[in-house]
């Protein structure tokens, strides 16, 4: 029975996992470029969250969603004055502005909010569903993680797939320059990749602050860190690799935690990484990209 | 004559510190093919990338339908209704033939673009077999037409074509010179850059010699066939 609960402890802190990488995922797909800063955008809406909930008393959903909205608005902000700009410079200098970018983030919050630790009030309370006599407890928040990110995976599969603007983006993530023959506008459809991600990371904020109650204006920097390799590990530009990478990073690492040390943890967890990258270079679902000349 | 559907005056571009077009003037009339030759590195593609929007020219102009393009990004010129078949057909690898299809009609929003692809598809039915296969297992004359398929469902005004028979077989290449004389039979306007002037030429009813950024000779199609010059530089003598 403990190793079921550490199973579906590992499953839901992999959700979280998931739902940030998808942001990764999904904009390096589209941007070619890896946002560093993305990880703190989970703790800017876990801030908003906090502060809607404990000061202003609202109801935790809807923190939740002007949490959203807020880090859409963050999202398509820095986009647009911070990496809209180096569109064509080369990937180095968009990759040293995303890591001055979370440091950015990281600084503001401190002014804004201090370095002292906020306790994250959780946002459906503390319960737990008691199974077979109460040898398995699956707390209330694990259950709506797990379900949230299978909703926030059907949904975005959908939208990818089917709808018009989804079919834009896999053209964008493509080509760019056949994507603009067509008519579609690039820079439109790089900044809803932005919003798309970053209202996303709301979400995974709330529910990251709710399954560990520390906010600090770090917390999302090693969750952020993760969740990139999670996304490499599933394969970098696909969204069911972002998918399957978080929740095998999440289970490997409760596992670690539980069989093997606490302190060695991350360790195992990148260690299974470069194993996985040796024998499958593209990740476990990446597409290996042939250079055509 | 009337009005041009494009008219290019002298238009000056630069790749950084390289003068690539120096100064292209020439129009395009409605209902005909303009074809524009010239050898490798001539600044064919680069005068169609700026038609389109994709570059950007410093000096001169360009209008299309009596409106002038410059500084309109590029989407904004497609909804003009100008469309661009780009070298190396550049389709969507990854997505469906289908779904290529309705890329090509992202500008349009009304329910005729189901019968724009069924339109499509009785001009290529190759496409049809196969509209359910990512574009990227296609043959290269397969991906041709799928690349004149989705730039024709923007129901362009002109129709801009970059070396439609790059890299295929004889055969193939007949084959898309007679969709292409096809679409002009049937009132499409088009400008087409060529290296195979000899099947350029034999299909346009104008065209333009460049050599080096510049437009050296011009001429009905079958002047330029026979021209002296033209011979020796292009068509093997």
């Amino acid at each position: 029975m403990t190793f079921l609960n550490f199973f579906i402890s590992g499953i839901s802190l992999g959700s979280i996992y998931a739902i940030i990488a998808l942001g990764y995922t999904m904009v390096y797909g589209i941007a070619k470029m890896l946002n560093f800063a993305h990880g703190d955008v989970i703790m800017v809406g876990a801030y908003v969250c906090f502060y809607a909930v404990s000061r202003y008393n609202l109801n935790p959903f809807l923190g939740v969603i002007i949490a959203m909205f807020l880090c859409t608005v963050l999202g398509i902000l820095v986009e647009r004055f911070a990496y809209k700009p180096l569109r064509q410079a080369p990937s180095l200098a968009v990759l040293i502005t995303a890591i001055g970018m979370s440091y950015f983030l990281q600084n503001t919050a401190l002014l804004l909010w201090s370095s002292n630790p906020k306790v994250f009030p959780s946002i459906i309370g503390r319960g737990s569903f008691k199974l077979f006599d109460g040898n398995l407890s699956v707390s209330h928040i694990t259950v709506l993680t797990i379900s949230v990110c299978i909703v926030i995976m059907i949904v975005l599969s959908l939208f990818i797939g089917k709808t018009k603007l989804g079919k834009a983006m896999r053209a964008c993530s493509e080509d760019k320059g056949a994507a603009q023959l067509m008519g579609i506008n690039v820079n439109a459809t790089i900044s809803m990749t932005f919003a798309i991600g970053s209202g996303l990371a709301a979400i995974a904020g709330a529910l990251l602050c709710s399954a560990y109650p520390t906010l600090m204006p770090t917390t999302g920097a090693l969750p952020g860190i993760k969740a990139f390799t999670a996304a490499v590990f599933g394969g970098i530009g696909s969204i069911p690799g972002a998918f399957l990478g978080g929740l095998m990073l999440g289970v490997i690492e409760i596992f670690a935690k539980a069989y093997i040390s606490s302190q060695l943890s991350d360790a195992v967890v990148f260690a299974v990484l470069i194993i996985v990258l040796l024998v499958k270079p593209a990740g476990l679902l990446g597409k290996s990209i042939q250079e055509k000349v | 004559m009337s009005e041009p559907v494009l008219k290019v005056e002298n238009i000056n571009v630069y790749y950084g510190s390289i003068h690539a077009i120096k100064g292209i003037s020439f129009e395009v009339y409605e209902g005909e093919i303009v074809t524009l030759i010239g050898a490798n590195g001539a600044g064919k593609s680069t005068t169609l990338n700026t038609i389109s929007g994709l570059l950007h020219h410093t000096t001169g102009s360009i209008s299309f339908m009596g409106e002038s393009l410059d500084k309109i990004p590029p989407h904004k010129i497609v909804e003009r209704g100008l469309a661009q078949v780009p070298e190396g057909r550049r389709v969507f690898a990854q997505m469906t033939v289908h779904e290529n299809l309705e890329m090509g009609a992202y500008t349009q929003n009304d329910d005729a673009i189901h019968e724009d692809i069924e339109k499509v598809y009785a001009l290529f039915p190759r496409l049809k077999e196969r509209y359910r296969q990512l574009a990227g297992t296609l043959s290269g004359g397969e991906q041709q037409m799928l690349a004149m398929g989705r730039a024709l469902m923007s129901r362009p005004k002109l129709l801009m074509l970059d070396e439609p028979s790059m890299g295929l077989a004889p055969i193939l290449v007949e084959q898309i010179f007679d969709i292409i004389s096809e679409l002009h039979r049937t009132g499409a306007t088009i400008l087409l850059v060529e290296q195979n002037a000899q099947m350029a030429l034999s299909i346009a009813s104008r065209g333009y010699v460049l050599e080096t950024g510049r437009i050296v000779t011009t001429g009905t199609g079958k002047e330029l066939l026979s021209s002296e010059e033209v011979r020796k530089a292009y068509l093997g003598g």
